[in-house]
């Protein structure tokens, strides 16, 4: 089949702003969105610019605004999009690097706020600590997420507060909070229970129709909510 | 221009870089270089599992996943190596998951196991349940809990910075050439110690698993420095890739009960494997599979694929074991495996050859494993060598955090012991220079794509599972015309900033180094053993071919063939390693 692909160009060694630019080319729709990418870069217009690994959707490189939703372009076939019209986008919500690529810096720091590793001050045992088959299952959704960026950068509460931490590192927060082998659950309940925070979620879902991995970010939002309710209040 | 210093400079930050990185942090400023960010790296699409003797499920030994792990090298693994390692496996693991790893859980909380392929108990009776996993997303949850756990002990990342070159002064390496890809900057790194844990290059075929990052960077770095590449002839190849795609599919999906069946639905590794059938190691899965085509039982309009059949397993458990690979099979495929089987054939995935180390990382570069002062690996672009001739799966990521942790030890005590730093001499970056400088100015020439195509078809026909005189003298001459044709590539992308096109043509240039060397280390190797199979010498020949390959490589080009001794420690103190036919 063939496709009208427009991409949203910005060069900032000679752009003042973006614009769109369109190419034509033929496409199997059982074909990656990357792949149409990559053979626009390799075999006409090398200046294309975007990030790419895995290409199967566990790297979290390439999410990207394709027809107006966040997607990794290695996931998303053209079948999917039902149409010939392509529009690859940046992720919205992020300084522009450049064409595809966007500045995820701010991205990060939320990540790094939220205590995103397991505290445990005990003495470690001579084997594993043990954790129940329930008690894993509980955070293991959570364990999914690969960092793609896709939700904190649909989500309208994220566009419109800089400062407000974002599905992401809430679901970071999350899968911390309710690890059994974690002891900092309090410390990390101090820093999401405010309005840059939890309460800045007002469950619009965009996070959990934006995710490659089908992870339901706002039930596990919800959930630390009514942990902070039931804990502190 | 900027001028970095750390005591520790890791290149690469995948699982053997991170956790060489937790194990330095408290105790030495330790830099992570990465080309990508971190969490991008390809440690994160290891599916099945790492595994360790830990006897959770049933009786199991270190001893017994030795064995195994020698035999499955075709006894080509460095034995003092592979008991380091599997020794330590318990420990690494149980490290792993106090660090937080999410595993999945036995009925009574500990670390649920499975069995993989080549993993056997009491000297290959049975199967055995040795792989700890995540369901099928170990790697994913293992690189994050590493990262997490840099992130505690405030390692500093700089990550998109692609390493160009290491810093040489008087033998000594002290620092690295970085290229800044956000600015087009080029940085000098001065350090004690550099560490390549730049991992593989399964990008080099048509058909791979492995990440477009993946491009052997630190081989080829490596090779221009006078350090020889050791065993490159074996490249393992995974005998589940999805059909076309070459997308992995974990051996965990037959760790958890899945079958190879043949057009007419024979579940041929009955006949080829009689104890272990589906969990026969991959080198042997991938050749079978291609018997099975070759001899018109593939599946498929084309017959060209095998099925592998999950149908008979509960939705339940393909839903709490294997989702990852069974949403694969969907999305690309269109295949849902718990109604049908899902097309595979064997994908380029794991190199098993590279920058030789001793058991510490650090890299050694002749036959009497001298070491280069500074310089360590780790992981998949190193070769300790405890995966010999064939991986066994789930040792790969375990070769990860135990050798990754060992570098960082062997580095923080030489960081202690080392007063100052060597200086970088002035013109360190001269060749980094003046190679930029060379792309850029170019504005005729071939695209990068297109010979890099070549280059990955090249490969995939001429020198993958089966090989022979002919096929290799042809891609001998091929890589030849093509490193030539290389000297010509031209990027329409003349800019500082984000230059991917740019590093694409530096990539490429690495893969036609080392590719050269694969190339050429398996011409010569006269005997078929593990993942090496020539068609024209089929059988393993221990007595004339019982040795690493080293291979040198000059400015030129031009290649120099070495061997070095394979420890045999295990095989002098019990019986039972002493090499022999592999019947599994």
């Amino acid at each position: 089949m063939n496709l009208e692909v427009t991409i949203r160009r910005f060069n900032p060694e000679i752009d003042d702003a973006a614009h769109d630019e369109l190419y034509h080319i033929d496409a199997e729709p059982m074909e990656r969105v990357l792949d149409v990418l990559n053979r626009l870069k390799w075999e006409s217009d090398g200046t294309l610019t975007y990030r790419k690994s895995c290409a199967h959707g566990v790297c979290g490189s390439d999410a990207m605004l394709i027809n107006g939703e966040n997607r990794l372009a290695c996931v998303t076939l053209v079948k999917d999009l039902k149409s010939t019209k392509i529009k690859i986008e940046p992720m919205p919500g992020s300084p522009v690097i450049k064409d595809l690529v966007v500045d995820q810096s701010a991205f990060w720091r939320k990540y790094e706020a939220v205590m995103p590793y397991l505290v445990n001050n005990d003495p470690p045992p001579e084997t594993e600590r043990y954790q129940s088959a329930d008690d894993q299952f509980l955070i293991e959704e959570s364990t999914k997420c690969i960092l793609c960026g896709a939700c904190t950068q649909s989500c309208p509460s994220s566009w419109g507060d800089d400062e407000y931490l974002g599905p992401a590192a809430l679901l970071k927060a999350y899968r911390f909070i309710f690890d059994s082998r974690d002891q900092a659950g309090a410390d990390r309940l101090n820093i999401i229970d405010n309005n840059k925070g939890l309460w800045k979620c007002y469950t619009i879902f965009n996070c959990v129709q934006a995710c490659p991995k089908e992870i339901d970010v706002t039930k596990h939002i919800s959930a630390l909510k009514r942990k902070v309710v039931s804990e502190r209040y | 221009m900027a001028r970095f210093n750390h005591d520790i400079v890791i290149v690469g930050a995948g699982l053997a870089g991170l956790r060489a990185a937790v194990e330095a942090a408290d105790q030495c400023d330790v830099a992570v270089i990465s080309k990508l960010h971190p969490l991008r790296s390809h440690s994160g699409a290891a599916q099945g599992g790492i595994c360790a003797a830990l006897g959770n499920e049933e009786e199991d030994y270190p001893l017994w996943h030795a064995f195994d792990t020698v035999k499955g090298s075709d006894y080509l693994g460095d034995q003092d190596a592979i008991e380091v390692m599997c020794n330590d496996a318990p420990r690494a693991i149980q490290e792993m998951e106090h660090y937080g790893v999410p595993f999945s859980r036995t009925k009574d909380g500990k670390i649920a196991q499975r069995p993989f392929g080549g993993h056997t108990r009491n000297y290959g009776e049975a199967a055995v349940r040795r792989a700890c996993y995540a369901a099928d997303r170990t790697g994913h949850v293992c690189l994050h809990t590493l990262y997490e756990q840099c992130i505690k002990r405030k390692v500093r990342f700089y990550s998109e910075f692609q390493m160009l070159d290491i810093c040489e002064t008087d033998g000594v390496v002290c620092g690295i050439v970085a290229y800044e890809i956000r600015t087009g900057d080029i940085h000098i790194f001065n350090s004690k110690a550099v560490m390549f844990a730049t991992g593989g290059y399964g990008r080099a075929y048509k058909t791979t698993s492995n990440a477009h990052a993946n491009t052997g960077d630190g081989l080829a770095i490596a090779l221009r420095h006078h350090i020889p590449l050791e065993d490159m002839e074996f490249v393992q190849f995974h005998p589940t890739g999805l059909y076309r795609l070459g997308i992995l599919v974990t051996e965990g999906a037959r760790g958890e009960g899945g079958v190879l069946r043949n057009a007419s639905g024979d579940r041929f590794m009955e006949r080829y494997a009689p104890t272990v059938k589906d969990l026969a190691p991959r080198d042997m899965i991938s050749r079978f599979m291609y018997q099975e085509i070759s001899e018109g039982r593939g599946a498929g309009p084309k017959k060209d694929y095998i099925n592998l059949d999950l149908t008979h397993l509960s939705l339940k458990q393909i839903e709490s074991k294997l989702p990852e690979i069974s949403t694969f099979a969907k999305i690309y495929l269109g295949v849902d495996p718990s109604k049908n089987p899902i097309p595979v054939q064997p994908t380029c995935h794991y190199a098993m050859g590279g920058v030789p180390t001793n058991v510490d990382g650090r890299v050694v570069i002749d036959e009497k494993n001298t070491v280069m002062p500074g310089f360590w690996a780790a992981g998949e672009v190193a070769c300790v060598s405890v995966h010999g001739a064939n991986r066994l799966g789930t040792n790969s990521l375990l070769d990860l955090v135990v050798f990754g942790r060992r570098a960082g030890k062997d580095m923080v005590q030489f960081v202690k012991e080392t007063k100052g730093k060597m200086p970088i001499q002035s013109d360190a970056d001269k060749y980094v220079k003046e190679k930029l400088s060379a792309v850029l100015a170019r504005n005729t020439g071939e695209p990068v794509g297109k010979i890099r195509e070549e280059l990955q078809q090249t490969m995939m026909d001429n020198v993958s599972v089966f090989r022979t005189e002919e096929t290799l003298s042809r891609a001998c001459l091929e890589i030849k015309k093509l490193r030539e044709r290389a000297k010509n590539t031209v990027v329409n992308d003349k800019g500082k900033e984000f230059n991917t096109d740019l590093l694409d043509a530096l990539e490429l240039d690495h893969m036609i180094d080392y590719s050269q060397t694969l190339i050429e280390s398996a011409y010569n190797r006269k005997e078929s053993r593990g993942a090496h199979a020539r068609e024209d010498f089929k059988t393993r020949d221990d007595q004339n071919w019982l040795k690493h390959s080293l291979c040198w490589m000059d400015e030129s080009g031009h290649t120099q063939i070495g061997y070095k001794e394979v420890n045999m420690k295990l095989s002098q103190e019990n019986a039972k390693f002493v090499p022999k036919e592999r019947k599994y």
